[in-house]
């Protein structure tokens, strides 16, 4: 196989063409002052080196299709094939989507379907699918959580509490949303402290942000107990849902006590993460938040689907996209619920948390350290490499690029920041044991490297396209497009 | 029916492993009262054979009626590579490309994409995209108060000419953090901004001025003289920009005596299916001097460790997972996929192609706008050059002529009855490449029955 | 083990400060802080004509993984940033005492200047965190 493909403008010849994809020639008349004097410079070549291109770009790449990928706190499992499929029936890529309601009613009765049965499945009261990403989803989230409070004239609450486990986007969000950040720490088992909670609970408190289980892979056992904290102090509380894969079918988010929630359809509902995108970060919510929830919704009236909107919600935070959301993927979505099934969202969560055990299991069998080693797994746990940074200097981060040596894509690391030189695996519900197994002997052939020939290790990845890249030099002499003769 | 590869003896052999009796011993740190004791909302399984019949069933049920509507998201002709290429797994199932090594496909693909998104604009460099276009104009707001120091007020100038949903959703994302929104009137012949307005606005503190070219209407805005009126304020200019325009239409880059300071816009135009709304993609490109203040993701062109080219996210410092709540935005996707079949879709056309296309459209919505106004009773809003959309006036309400011509299978157009109440009864049309002389007769003559029809009920 | 010049004045968050004969500081980070943050990429230095209050972020510094405020040691007015950082970040990596300095300050008052640690403070400071 290739390692290296040109960048396409080196393929670009003036006058080469994808001809059968140029519409025959019109003339218009436009202003002088309004014309382009010169035309854009965009790559000429033809329709099979277009092909052939993105085709070996494409082989450059590890992605689930190929390789297991076992990235913490992602989900990243198998993508049925029918999903895309069916999402991508030709009526469904053609409709506007400001055609009229009645054009849509097979389009509309699906998404109606998918927030009742995400409703169900987090039990909260109402969902609205228009957050286009998880980032997005909690953005609404915190604009809600601010509008209640603002609705009710209770001006003061502008700090979210964050524990510092929490993903970045949670203290990013929040202070987009306007509100101030108060982070508070975990204690040794990994549940927040609920001490330092309690001393952060006050009259100033807008809400909390929660992931649970958490990033630390354990679940938070005392969550109904801090969520009568929180709400005794007029605080409320959000759920980030990255995690929701770990407990679907067995516990819902809106019995812990949460207010608002966001799901991230591409990681518990096998949506495509696509290289970073499309997301789809639906939110739902308790009674309390429903007023405000992001337009539009849909609702029905009789037997025909419609959208709601600033009229039928007029305290909505508003609009986040310039249409409905990521509509594609939310059929996406709803075909792999509706494949899936009651039965089959408990089996998500049972298949996934015994992958998860079974590795933590043998891989601390084989000597690799559990950052939480009295506690339960939930779909994905932490190991810290701290033991081998001190002793081999080798390091988290030259582990999980010798992984890739061996045809397996990185767990996440050094994420979360607390924990030191650590992996955080996920091998979700998708994976045979054989897989697994698999996995299990090149760590154990990591190990070994790392005593006897770090230099393996530290040079890693030997095999892949490219080895390490100069990071320090991307970002020093910026090369961000295409030049000519690009400088050396 | 759950993808689980597990056999009864792989569960055995697992738990014996762990040293569990059962998987629902697994979930024994989850305190018993939170536990469900059954999931009701949830249908039972399918399979795919049902599931897609299903499927099948609804899409038949809305059809492919004829399409005139555009408003922010156009029907073009997408070629067949470009989804049968986004569509493989190695893209489709990829994640995020963190592990530069796993991930030079992807990377390439944004780099190539921002070099495309660059030329065609005009401008120096390009994030690897946004969410959408709205949300796209949102972030472009955030950036410029953050790229103009100078400026306290964080007053943003959008006239009444910009895409009304981009302005709600403008104001959602962005009016929490204290940005003002004024707006600016247009004129009611020509539908373009009110130049004579400016004067009231002098001596004001604006931060930014936003322009859509096409603009909400279609029409061409004079955009030199806005673009140095701006500048010679003080203010930065942020551009809304049609990609598919851009091969006929000055770009950003080059609008007044230097050229705006941020372009953004809705990329669904570059080879994503309307697919009721989403997902499409946001681009945003800017000045080198901006490049820190861009949110999103960027690659950069860099060597490995043996001096071999490669590709690599860079500048992440400025972002949410390093800089938490200090980070430019809180976004961590770009729309990947989408990108991509944009960036398949430009090297298709081409310079030429996408030229032609554009072209195309501005002659056919030309004769459509000419077929619908032989019809009695409707007559065209305003006067001047145009782009691929046109505002129609009726002597009666609109929603009712679109609920007539979808009866007959034709999404006419987008009433502007909400949006712009001072325009009385007004329609917002559009024709691409993808409409031809006998789709706009059929569109004519299908107006004319239902003006018929409306008018005798 | 890295450097600290016995005659600048230091911070607890690793800022030095130097005094010059005109009554005017030097400020910067430390040898230690910039070999804890690795190579640097980029830094946002204040502008002239700004002031500051001691404990104030007012520079950034980044490297390819991390961005971390720097905090002005002492109250006062800063009189220029070091514009050769904008295209040589590495000189904070190469000289963090000379030429890698991150802005000149009039100080607002002397005797703040005199409750910074000296340098054998700072060095106990540096073995206290280890």
């Amino acid at each position: 196989m290739r390692q290296t493909e040109p960048v396409i403008f080196e393929l670009s010849r003036p006058g080469r063409s994808a001809r059968s994809q140029q519409p025959a020639a019109a003339q218009v008349n436009i202003p002088e002052s309004l014309k382009r004097r010169q035309p854009p410079r965009l790559p000429e070549v033809s329709e099979l080196q277009a092909v052939r291109h993105y085709t070996r770009l494409s082989q450059l790449n590890f992605s689930i299709d190929t390789n297991f990928y076992p990235l913490g706190s992602c989900t990243m499992k198998y993508n049925p094939k029918v999903c895309n499929s069916l999402a991508m029936l030709p009526e469904f890529l053609a409709r506007h989507p400001l055609a009229p309601e009645s054009t849509g009613q097979g389009f509309l009765s699906c998404m109606y379907e998918l927030q009742g049965m995400l409703e169900a499945v987090t039990g909260m009261k109402a969902v609205s699918l228009t957050p286009m990403a998880g980032a997005q989803g909690e953005f609404a989230g915190v604009a809600m959580i601010r509008a209640y409070h603002r609705a009710r004239g209770d001006l003061q609450r502008d700090e979210i509490i964050v524990p510092e486990a929490a993903h970045g986007t949670n203290p990013a969000t929040a202070t987009m949303c306007g509100m101030k950040v108060r982070e508070i720490p975990c204690g040794e088992d990994g549940d927040v402290d609920v001490a330092a909670l309690e001393a952060a609970l006050g009259p100033r408190t807008a809400g909390i942000m929660l992931t649970n289980p958490s990033t630390l892979g354990v679940f938070e056992r005392r969550i109904r107990d801090i969520a009568a904290k929180v709400h005794a102090a007029g605080g409320l509380l959000y759920y980030d849902g990255a995690n929701l894969n770990a407990i679907l079918g067995k516990v819902r988010p809106g019995d812990m006590g949460f207010d608002v929630i966001h799901m991230n359809l591409h990681k518990t509902f096998s949506t495509p993460h696509g290289g970073g995108g499309p997301g789809s970060g639906a939110v739902g919510v308790s009674e309390r938040l429903r007023p405000f929830l992001p337009v539009p919704v849909v609702g029905r009236d009789g037997g025909r689907y419609r959208w709601l909107d600033e009229r039928d919600l007029p305290q909505t935070i508003g609009r986040l996209s310039g249409f409905m959301g990521n509509a594609g993927v939310l059929l996406r979505a709803y075909v792999y619920m509706r494949i899936l099934g009651r039965e089959g969202m408990r089996e998500v969560a049972e298949y996934s948390t015994l992958n998860a055990n079974y590795l933590l299991a043998r891989l601390r069998a084989i000597g690799y350290e559990p950052a939480y080693p009295g506690r339960r797994a939930s779909h994905e746990f932490i190991i810290t490499l701290q033991r081998q940074a001190r002793e081999q200097g080798v390091t988290a981060m030259d582990f999980a690029k010798r992984l890739l040596d061996h045809g397996y894509h990185a767990p996440t690391t050094y994420f979360p920041l607390l924990v030191p030189e650590c992996l955080l695996i996920e091998p979700t519900e998708t994976e045979a044991r054989e897989e697994l197994d698999g996995f299990i002997a090149a760590m154990a052939s990591l190990l070994e490297e790392a005593s006897r020939e770090p230099e393996k290790l530290k040079g890693a990845p030997w095999t892949t396209p490219v080895r390490r890249l100069d990071d320090v030099r991307a970002a020093r002499q910026l090369d961000l497009t295409w030049q000519a003769s690009p400088a050396a | 029916m759950s993808y689980i590869p597990h056999t009864e003896e792989d569960v055995r052999l697992m738990l014996e492993t762990i040293g569990a009796d059962s998987i629902e011993a697994l979930f024994d740190e989850i305190p018993p009262e939170l536990k469900i004791k059954e999931l009701s909302g949830i249908p039972p399984a399918l399979g795919e054979m049902e599931v897609a019949r299903m499927m099948h069933e609804r899409a038949a049920r809305d059809g492919r009626p004829l399409n005139f509507i555009g408003a922010g998201a156009y029907e073009h002709h997408i070629p067949a590579p470009v989804w049968a290429i986004t569509t493989r797994g190695e893209i489709y199932s990829a994640y995020t490309p963190y592990q530069a090594e796993a991930s030079q496909g992807t990377l390439q693909v944004i780099y190539e994409y921002q070099s495309m998104m660059a030329a065609l604009t005009g401008m120096e460099v390009s994030n690897a995209s946004l969410y959408d276009g709205a949300s796209g104009l949102a972030e472009a707001c955030l950036m410029a108060v953050r790229a103009h120091r100078r400026s306290s007020s964080s007053r943003i100038l959008i006239p009444r000419t910009v895409n009304p949903t981009y302005r709600s959703c403008v104001e959602a994302i962005a009016g929490t953090q204290g940005l003002q929104f004024v707006d600016l009137p247009y004129v009611r012949e020509s539908g373009r901004i009110d130049l004579t307005a400016l004067d009231a606005l002098a001596g004001d503190d604006v931060t930014a001025l936003v322009l859509q070219q096409p603009n909400f209407f279609g029409q061409l805005e004079d955009v030199d003289a806005l673009v140095n009126w701006a500048h010679e304020r003080g203010a930065l200019v942020i551009a809304v920009v049609n990609p598919t325009s851009l091969a006929l239409l000055k770009p950003p880059g080059e609008w007044g005596s230097r050229g705006v300071d941020i372009a953004c816009g809705e990329g669904q135009p570059l080879g994503v299916p309307l697919s009721s709304g989403g997902p499409y993609f946001g681009f945003l490109t800017t000045r080198s001097q901006h490049v820190r203040q861009m949110p999103g993701r960027i690659v950069g062109r860099t060597v490995d460790l043996e001096g071999r080219p490669g590709f690599t996210l860079t500048l992440q410092a400025r972002e949410q997972h390093i800089r938490r709540g200090k980070a430019t935005s809180n976004i961590c996707t770009n729309q990947g996929l989408l990108m991509t079949a944009a960036t398949i879709y430009m090297s298709l056309l081409g310079p030429t192609g996408l030229e032609r296309v554009a072209a195309a459209c501005m002659e056919r919505t030309g004769q459509l706008v000419e077929a619908l106004t032989r019809v009695p009773g409707v007559r065209p809003a305003f006067t001047g050059a145009r782009f691929h959309e046109a505002v129609l006036q009726m002597d009666r309400p609109v929603g009712p002529v679109l609920e007539g011509l979808a009866a007959r299978g034709i999404v006419g157009g987008l009433d502007l009855s909400r949006s712009h109440p001072e325009l009385g009864h007004a329609l917002l049309t559009c024709a691409t490449e993808t409409r031809t002389a006998e789709d706009i007769e059929h569109y004519a003559a299908s107006l004319a029955e239902v003006l018929r029809s409306v008018q005798a009920a | 083990m890295s450097q600290v010049p016995a005659d600048l004045r230091y911070t607890r968050s690793h800022e030095w400060v130097r005094q010059l004969p005109d009554g005017s500081v030097e400020v910067g980070i430390t040898d230690h802080a910039q070999a804890a943050l690795g190579d640097l990429v980029f830094v946002e230095v204040p502008e002239g004509g700004r002031t500051v209050g001691s404990g104030d972020a007012f520079a950034v510094v980044e490297s390819v993984k991390a961005a971390s405020d720097v905090y002005a040691p002492i109250a006062g007015e800063v009189i220029s940033g070091n514009d050769a950082l904008a295209t040589r970040p590495e000189l904070i990596n190469e000289e963090p005492y000379g030429q890698g300095y991150i802005a000149r300050l009039r100080p607002g008052s002397a005797a703040e200047i005199e409750g910074l640690l000296d340098a054998a403070q700072y060095t106990a400071h540096l073995a206290s965190e280890a």
